[in-house]
């Protein structure tokens, strides 16, 4: 379908795809919070890249429910489609939401999610597509969207060339809404669509009085004005058309144009006088304006009808001169862009910090090819190969960089690798020690674990011995064996040993609870011991891991990315060039049609010129010349 | 009506439904969107290899054992003009930030900034945060806040949450993640 119409509703859907993605009220994930912070600057490839990773790392996760991302992964998801909109990644956009969509999600976020969709396949041209999803808009729909989904549906039935529905839609939408003004001025438009011409007029007169502060706000009244102007201009209603002209603000970006056509609605009334005020503004403004250049003619027109033909010859002379120099100025945008001039322009710094940087081409400095081309670049397509030509060059930077980053990559593993592998296989070997060392200390640990553990319900006394119980045990079996191996041993020898081991025996059984208590609190006191042992090991463990991984494994991972980055750099180079010249064309096919209007209107000027000569020759009495 | 009016209303309305005066033709918009095509598939291509090549980064820099993370926000709603923030970590000074307007919106409107991504061992750590700014009102606000933290074996996120006197907050707030 031919995309000139959408310029008439248009309005409003930028103010509506620029709204930021929302912030929950209490941030949760941080890196969430950081790719917001990068949109909100502008910085849509940084936030993609951002979110991107962090959704990839929360869906890959055993238990996403447990991450940070988890109570926000739908905002992260709508914001993912909002930022590849903005980053003009309309293939991709939607993607994501249709994800949310089509998941187990309640009905608010599903509509919202609808509502997104709808706006993405309205701004890749796909209406049917929108109309759909806006169809799957039902039930609770969150009150901070409820407006903008009725303005995007009036807006897809004016692209699908149904403006009856759109009227419908649109007269129900809230004066008091945000987007009031642009949904005045959209009905005035779908009224007219639709062939109800009356009540087009008076929705556009409404529109065009509306109370406004925003900047956007005043430029759709100024629009709705220079509309409503220009068809009472048509109906040859000049006196309400004038009015209609006058309401247009004479500092907006519509003045030109108001002023312009103001001028024309009182010459056409026969009023020239009153239209010398309007043109007479116009002809002191910038130039390089068709309307400017149109007014130079038509201001001398009009003194010429008012029978000021000095006066118009005198005007018409200085058109003459200025229209020269345009067309000059012309053919040297025309060279610049051939030498790369404009190219040049647009990947300056200064014009790309601004939001209006294609309003500020005009003010550069040494920058001529750009004078001309400004309306041009306000036009939709235009402006869409420009900014990939910049995003291309974007990319080309930072594809550049990164190439420099392997080889610094490149050196880190280097030097890492010259500093651990010397030492590594000593500490290697010291380790395997201190680890085998420590295994059997650990083993001895489990052992005794284990015993206390039985003794628990098995009492085994002489487990706890202290080693002087345990010699002295020893000694008294040594003693009563060689004292039964003697033969003859003395009942008093024997006694005195069985004494002996009973005082042992009544020791250690009287003393057990005391010495298993006591057992328990020493291979508890261990335990602290162990567990710090095993921090201690764990740690080593990890850094020795890390000392490994910190130079190791990265070539094959590096080499693929340099392959990667050098073949996008081919091919942003190669895109870029096209990119370049298909700009420079449609650049130089303007400023050649520009051109030609400029030659036109100097033919007329000069034609104009001596005629208004003549004639203020003419109209002086005889002899008056001399 | 007279021609040359004529020739103007025709001009108007061209002008008036936003087409430029000489637009590219259809082979020119054809050739336009398919160049739109292969710029976004490159977009795709390079946004994989950011995305690869910031893991590669992050792995070989910043090692989850030892990584710290600082990001800076505004408590919510707080209307303080923030200007600078510095911060030392164990008494070296690792960040010191000054911010740009646009920045500020964006903090403004709940963005996080990632100020400051480093390396430190296990264990326990001090931060020490120092932020410059404006009030409301024109004054001068400055506050220093010093915090302790934790590092376990995992990356450690720490969020730095800054506000303006009678907000209701603490003029910097620690979080841990």
């Amino acid at each position: 379908m031919d995309r000139a119409p959408h310029r008439w509703f248009a309005f409003g859907v930028a103010a509506l795809l620029a709204a930021n993605p929302c912030a929950s009220a209490e941030l949760r994930d941080l890196y969430y919070g950081e790719a917001l912070f990068e949109a909100d600057q502008g910085q849509f490839f940084d936030a993609l890249v951002r979110l991107d990773t962090e959704l990839a790392q929360h869906y890959g996760l055993d238990e996403p429910d447990l991450d940070t991302l988890h109570y926000h992964v739908n905002g992260a998801e709508f914001s993912v489609g909002d930022f590849e909109l903005n980053y003009r990644m309309h293939n991709r956009a939607g993607r994501a939401i249709r994800a949310v969509l089509e998941g187990n999600v309640d009905e608010a976020v599903r509509n919202e999610a609808a509502f997104r969709l709808a706006r993405i396949h309205f701004q890749k041209d796909q209406l049917e597509e929108a109309l759909h999803a806006l169809a799957r808009i039902q039930g609770d729909v969150p009150e901070e969207i409820r407006d903008d989904v009725e303005f995007l549906r009036a807006n897809v039935y004016l692209a699908s060339g149904r403006p009856h529905d759109a009227v419908a839609v649109l007269k129900h939408m809230p004066e008091s809404a945000d987007l009031a003004g642009f949904s005045a001025y959209n009905l005035g438009i779908a009224l007219l669509q639709d062939g109800d011409v009356t009540h087009a007029i008076e929705q556009l007169d409404r529109a065009g009085q509306t109370k406004a502060r925003e900047r956007a706000d005043l430029a759709i009244r100024d629009k709705s004005n220079l509309v409503l102007g220009t068809m009472l201009f048509e109906s040859a209603d000049f006196g309400r058309s004038e009015q209609t002209f006058d309401r247009v603000r004479l500092d907006g970006p519509y003045s030109n144009q108001a002023l312009l056509r103001a001028g024309w609605a009182e010459a056409s009334a026969g009023h020239y006088d009153r239209a010398l005020v309007p043109w007479g503004i116009l002809v002191e403004r910038e130039p390089t304006d068709s309307a400017v250049q149109e007014a130079m003619l038509a201001y001398p027109h009009a003194y010429a009808e008012l029978e000021a033909h000095g006066r118009a010859a005198m005007l018409y002379g200085r058109a003459l001169e200025t229209l020269s120099g345009e067309i000059g100025k012309v053919d040297a945008s025309i060279g610049a862009i051939r030498d790369g001039g404009f190219l040049t322009a647009l990947t300056r710094e200064e014009t790309r910090q601004d939001r209006n940087w294609v309003v500020r081409l005009r003010q550069l400095p040494d920058a001529p090819e750009t004078f001309y081309l400004t309306e041009l670049m306000a036009s939709h397509d235009f402006q869409t190969a420009l900014q990939n030509y910049l995003d291309l060059e974007d990319l080309r930077a930072r594809l550049v960089s990164w190439r420099t980053s392997f080889d610094a990559f490149e050196d880190i593993i280097r030097l890492r690798a010259a500093n651990y592998e010397p030492i590594l296989p000593g500490v290697d070997a010291e380790f395997r020690e201190l680890d085998s060392q420590m295994r059997v200390r650990l083993e001895q640990r489990e052992r005794i674990a284990s015993r206390l553990h039985s003794m628990l319900t098995a009492p085994r006394p002489e487990f706890l011995a202290t080693a002087d119980e345990r010699i002295m045990a020893g000694r008294l079996d040594a003693i009563s064996a060689s004292l039964q191996a003697a033969g003859e041993a003395p009942a008093l020898d024997l006694e005195r040993v069985a004494r002996l081991r009973g005082a042992l025996t009544w020791r250690l059984e009287t003393e057990y609870h005391a010495r298993l208590t006591q057992a328990h609190k020493d291979l508890f006191e261990l335990d602290s011991h162990v567990k710090d042992l095993k921090a201690n090991y764990d740690s080593f463990v990890r850094s020795r891991q890390a000392a490994t991984h910190s130079y190791v494994g990265y070539d094959a991972g590096i080499a693929r990315l340099r392959d990667r980055v050098d073949s996008a750099l081919q091919r942003v180079t190669i895109v870029m060039a096209r990119q370049g010249h298909a700009i420079e064309t449609v650049a130089i096919d303007q400023l050649r049609s520009r051109r030609e209007r400029l030659v036109a209107q100097q033919t007329q000027a000069r034609y104009a010129v001596a005629d208004s000569y003549d004639r203020a020759r003419s109209s002086q009495p005889a002899g008056a010349g001399r | 009506m007279p021609l040359i009016i004529r020739l103007f209303v025709a001009v108007s309305l061209v002008l008036c439904i936003g087409i430029a005066a000489a637009r590219a033709d259809e082979a020119d918009r054809q050739q336009m969107k398919g160049l739109d095509e292969q710029v976004q598939d490159i977009k795709t291509d390079v946004l994989g290899i950011a995305a690869e090549l910031n893991l590669l980064e992050e792995k070989l820099l910043y090692p989850s054992g030892t990584q710290l993370a600082v990001f800076v926000a505004l408590a919510q709603g707080d209307t303080v003009r923030l200007d600078a923030v510095q911060i030392q970590i164990d008494g070296q000074p690792v960040a010191r930030y000054i911010y740009s307007f646009k920045e500020l919106e964006a903090l403004r409107k709940g963005g996080v900034q990632r100020i400051y991504v480093g390396n430190v061992a296990t264990g326990t750590h001090t931060i020490e945060v120092a932020v410059g700014g404006k009030l409301e009102g024109g004054a001068d606000y400055s506050h220093t806040g010093e915090f302790t933290f934790d590092k376990g074996v995992g990356p450690k996120l720490v969020g730095l949450t800054v506000a303006g006197p009678g907000s209701g907050h603490e003029p910097i707030e620690l979080g841990n993640w």
